[in-house]
């Protein structure tokens, strides 16, 4: 057995999660400007991002609301794209301290980069780089979203702000393609993802992805 | 709308809270067990790359290539170039732009 490193702390956390919170504001502020023009209240815009802080299922949400959704199907479809830090959950919940409730609350402190991050790769998390790299991509989150709605004559699509979203998570995905068996995880969640598209509500095809994982309970 | 808008606000809020919670709440302390473990290790690939594709390729429940797309390959290159993770969001942003003030997508 090799010697376990040291544990990676808040402020390691913060400095590696500032590229990341970049990007996060450009995502906020495009969440803004496509929030207001579905009629979103400038004030509505901003909490959302403040007490939901999820990216996708912010603007799933808006998305469907905007198709004429009501809000059942709006929240719904936010839920099913939020579904994925169930899985997630799980595997952090041991990393992290105190009773139940507080490892319940410590979990609110999860994002796609800094859960991914955090891992050590030993299954096992580091509990303060997460909350250091949430930390910052939580502030950029609000802040870019306060942006978004004070110039709500931006138009997202035509300076390619959805392309902003997929190029993100590659980022955080790069990162993750260390060995030939999570590459080949990798292809095998996005196939999946793809052919259940056509059929299934999104967020689904994500959440089913995540399945293929299972594969690690047979040893490589 | 508006009293639509704070019900889808309220309750996206909940159910984020109880989604990122259920999971630490359920596991508590206990150590998970070596395949679990494996399985974890392998979750982050799956889950990542199944929401880049979604992102770039789908349009709700419909798949289509559109200049985001192109925009999400050039993330990709630039990544394989080990390029800054906020240079490739730029360049991604930037080549969709570019295309759609072209006319493309």
């Amino acid at each position: 057995m090799t010697e376990q490193p040291p544990p990676r702390g808040l402020r390691e956390g913060a400095r590696a999660g500032l590229p990341y919170a970049g990007a996060s504001g450009v995502l906020a502020l495009s969440f803004g400007v496509v929030a207001t023009d579905a009629g979103f209240p400038a004030l509505a815009a901003v909490v959302m991002s403040a007490v939901v802080f999820a990216g996708s299922a912010q603007f799933a949400a808006v998305a469907i609301l905007t198709a004429g959704g009501g809000v059942g199907a709006a929240v719904g479809a936010a839920a099913l794209m939020s579904s994925r830090f169930v899985p997630m959950g799980f595997a952090l919940g041991p990393s992290l301290c105190g009773s139940r409730l507080q490892r319940a609350l410590e979990g609110q402190a999860v994002v796609d980069s800094s859960w991914a991050m955090a891992a050590r790769g030993d299954g096992g998390f580091d509990r303060l780089y997460l909350f250091g790299h949430t930390g910052v991509q939580y502030l950029a989150w609000v802040l870019g979203t306060v942006a978004g709605v004070v110039s709500p004559s931006l138009d997202a699509r035509a300076l390619g702000l959805d392309a902003v979203f997929p190029a993100f998570f590659l980022a955080i995905l790069a990162n993750e393609l260390r060995d030939r068996r999570r590459l080949g995880v990798a292809g095998a969640g996005a196939a999946l993802a793809l052919l259940l598209v056509p059929v299934t509500p999104p967020g689904v095809p994500v959440l089913v992805a995540s399945a293929v994982a299972l594969v690690g309970l047979r040893r490589s | 709308m508006s009293g639509g808008v704070v019900a889808v606000v309220v309750l996206c809020a909940m159910t984020t809270v109880v989604l990122k919670g259920i999971g630490p709440f359920a596991a508590g302390s206990r150590e998970l067990p070596a395949p679990a473990v494996r399985v974890v290790v392998l979750l982050a690939p799956a889950l990542l790359a199944a929401l880049v594709v979604t992102n770039a390729l789908a349009d709700g429940d419909r798949l289509r290539l559109g200049a985001d797309t192109a925009g999400a390959l050039a993330a990709a290159l630039l990544l394989w170039r080990k390029a800054h993770v906020l240079v490739v969001v730029l360049v991604a942003a930037g080549v969709t732009a570019g295309l759609r003030a072209v006319g493309v997508g």
